[in-house]
């Protein structure tokens, strides 16, 4: 099996004056490629620092990170960016779309910033944009829509570069249980298609739709579960 | 399609401005007041110079021109006929020919009161009294037949010249070479006519609106049938004059010896006058003159736009901060769906130099405005260069570009992930 992003004892550690926090410590795993992975854990555990360091938006203190086959370490700030742009699609709690553009500007903001982004962009954020249900709203601006129509946005933002990671942190944590399904829906759908998703919940309902479960504990992986004979 | 990136950066600059339309309005003003300065400085001071080069062509740069004064009325004599004597001498004349080094020649000018009429025709021009040399002492050039000769001098020949305004006036249908006008009860032979000239504020032709057109005549022939008395007629009153010379035109030899000979006449008049009843006009005092009137407005307005610029610039990058700060969250999106430093430098610079080129145009309208109302109300000279508005324009643009470079580069450098959680 391919495998999109691998840990070598990867520790995250931030100084605070004289105590330092380890927020990871020391992870190792190889996420492989169509894989979905739900990673779990309590508050302050550090899902939220493991997924940055996947999403290549911090570096680990220790340790080594792979993505695709590329060494982290070896990257600089304008390729970590490019490879942000390319292959990473990032789906947030609070949604983050950016208030000023339309929905449809706001689907292409990752290929605005790709060294050379492929020519039918538009036609490719029209067709997400239908996909997640929203093709009559393309000049709506965020506020104007409701949340779960705003993560729907967000997730065919994410889309937009056919990445070969989709992280989501707390994706569904803003949303009421019937929105919530509507978006788990969608990853299972992406699912099916084969990309690899990585979301991270506290809620034991969003887990289970997950292939996989990696529990944290204390910046280290807990356990790993397999749920219910996979796909 | 994907318009080109910074059409784009344009575009989202000005959408992220318009969601605070005011806080946009008044940060401009700064840039506004500072290129309006600018551009009315550059046109204040270009009208200055182009004034004064214009005199200078006209009255002659290697020329000193010396002119009859009436002095401030004497309050003693109060009748209603009498005859007052001031102005340049003949005497004067003969001074600056003979004794003055440098003079390479110069020109008496004698101004008559005269009616002149051709048939039914009336006309009241200056009518001037002088010596073959003027047309070459003042520049002035020949339209048709030939300027005053030195044998019309020895002969004292009633013959004339007519600038073109008079010739166009007495003779509108016909060429006046050979015909002959009536000065006063005199006939006088039309000889040749000249080409009009530029006229300026100074010009004194220009000053009375009664005088129009000017005729020229020898000197001696003036002498003889005209005499030194002249008689005004003012409000009632009966007023005689006796002026000698009304202008003396001295052409020197180099530009390097005008002031010498300026020096010079001024001294020589001051010595033999016993009133101030004559002005000394050097017009290459003029130009001095001129490029210091430029260089204090330039001083002062340079000043207005140094100051506004500043002040402009420094409220650009106080919103600029403001900006970034309350858009921290956007900058962490954007870098996590893949901006470059770049991308983020290159988002706020440009909505800074939208700021400031915003404030620019408004200020390049304001400063082709204020040119406008100064040439209204303060009647000075004003000349607007192409140059200026793209002075104006090149100004704003750095501006917003040197204020919006720390801003910016503040945006940059922050840190993806502590931006993104950023409240
Ligand atoms: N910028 C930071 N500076 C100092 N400590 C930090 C910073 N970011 C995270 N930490 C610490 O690292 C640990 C892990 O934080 P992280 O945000 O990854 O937790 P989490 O599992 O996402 O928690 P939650 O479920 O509440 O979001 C915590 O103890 C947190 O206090
Ligand atoms: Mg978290």
């Amino acid at each position: 099996m391919e495998i999109v992003a691998s840990l070598r004892e990867v520790s995250r550690v931030y100084k605070m004056g004289d105590n330092e926090v380890r927020a990871l410590d020391g992870i190792s795993h190889d996420f492989g490629a169509g894989e979905y992975w739900a990673i779990m854990g309590s508050s302050g555990s550090g899902k939220s620092t493991l997924l940055n360091i996947l999403g290549c938006i911090d570096r680990p203190t220790s340790g080594s990170y792979r993505v695709r086959g590329q060494e982290m370490a070896d990257l600089d700030d304008d390729d970590l960016s490019e490879l942000r742009g390319r292959h990473i699609g990032f789906v947030f709690q609070s949604f983050n779309l950016i208030p000023q553009l339309n929905v449809l500007e706001n689907i292409l903001v990752p290929l605005f910033y790709q060294d050379d982004p492929p020519p039918d962009g538009e036609e490719r954020a029209v067709a997400l944009a239908e996909r997640v249900g929203l093709g009559d709203r393309l000049d709506h601006r965020p506020l104007e829509l409701s949340g779960g129509q705003q993560q729907r946005v967000a997730i065919a933002r994410s889309l937009i570069n056919d990445p070969a990671l989709i992280l989501a942190d707390e994706a569904t944590g803003n949303l009421d249980s019937h929105t919530t399904e509507e978006i788990l829906d969608l990853f299972d759908e992406l699912h099916a298609e084969g990309k690899t998703i990585l979301l991270v919940t506290h809620e034991d309902e969003v887990g289970t739709r997950a292939q996989h479960v990696m529990r944290l504990s204390d910046g280290r992986i807990a356990e790993l579960v397999e749920n219910g004979g996979g796909r | 399609m994907l318009h080109s990136p910074v059409l784009r950066s344009v575009r989202l600059g000005i959408k992220s401005l318009l969601l605070h339309k005011l806080r946009s309005l008044l940060t401009t003003l700064g840039v506004l007041f500072g290129v309006s300065s600018v551009v009315a400085m550059l046109a204040i001071g270009e009208g200055a110079s182009a004034e004064a080069q214009e005199q200078i062509k006209q009255l002659g740069s290697q020329n000193v021109i010396l002119r009859s004064v009436k002095p401030p009325e004497d309050l003693v004599s109060n009748q209603s006929t009498r005859v007052s004597s001031y102005g340049l001498t003949r005497l004067d004349f003969e001074r600056i020919i003979d004794t003055f080094p440098w003079v390479r020649r110069a020109v008496p000018v004698r101004e008559l009161l005269q009616e002149v009429r051709h048939g039914r025709r009336k006309l009241n021009p200056r009518v001037l009294a002088t010596t073959p040399d003027y047309l070459a002492v003042t520049g002035r050039i020949l339209a048709e037949g030939r300027f005053l000769s030195q044998r019309d001098e020895d002969l004292v020949a009633n013959v004339c010249v007519l600038d073109d305004e008079a010739a166009r006036y007495l003779f509108p249908f016909d060429s006046p070479l050979g015909k002959r006008i009536k000065i006063d009860a005199d006939y006088f032979t039309v000889v040749g006519t000249l080409l009009p000239r530029v006229r300026t504020a100074d010009d004194p032709a220009a000053a009375g609106a009664a005088v129009t057109g000017e005729v020229l005549l020898p000197q001696r022939t003036g002498q003889r049938w005209f005499g030194e008395l002249q008689v005004k007629i003012r409000s009632g009153s009966r007023e005689m004059e006796e002026v000698q010379l009304h202008e003396i035109i001295v052409e020197v030899d180099r530009p390097e010896h005008v002031p010498l000979v300026a020096a010079a006449c001024r001294e020589m008049l001051r010595r033999n006058h016993r009133q101030q009843d004559y002005e000394v006009v050097v017009p290459l005092e003029l130009l001095a003159r001129a490029e210091e009137t430029k260089r204090i407005f330039n001083i002062v307005l340079g000043s207005i736009a140094g100051i506004s610029l500043l002040v402009g610039g420094i409220g650009i990058m106080n919103v600029m901060l403001a900006t970034v700060t309350e858009r921290t969250r956007e900058i962490g999106i954007r870098r996590a769906l893949g901006a470059k430093r770049r991308h983020i430098v290159m988002q706020f610079l440009v909505e800074a130099v939208v700021l400031s080129v915003g404030g620019g145009l408004l200020g390049i309208l304001l400063g082709l405005a204020i040119p406008w109302l100064v040439e209204w109300y303060a009647d000075l000279r004003t000349i607007v260069t192409p140059e200026a508005p793209a002075l104006a324009f090149g100004v704003s643009v750095a501006t917003g570009l040197v204020f919006g470079l720390y801003p910016a580069w503040r945006a940059a450098t922050m840190d993806p992930v502590e931006a993104l959680r950023h409240e």
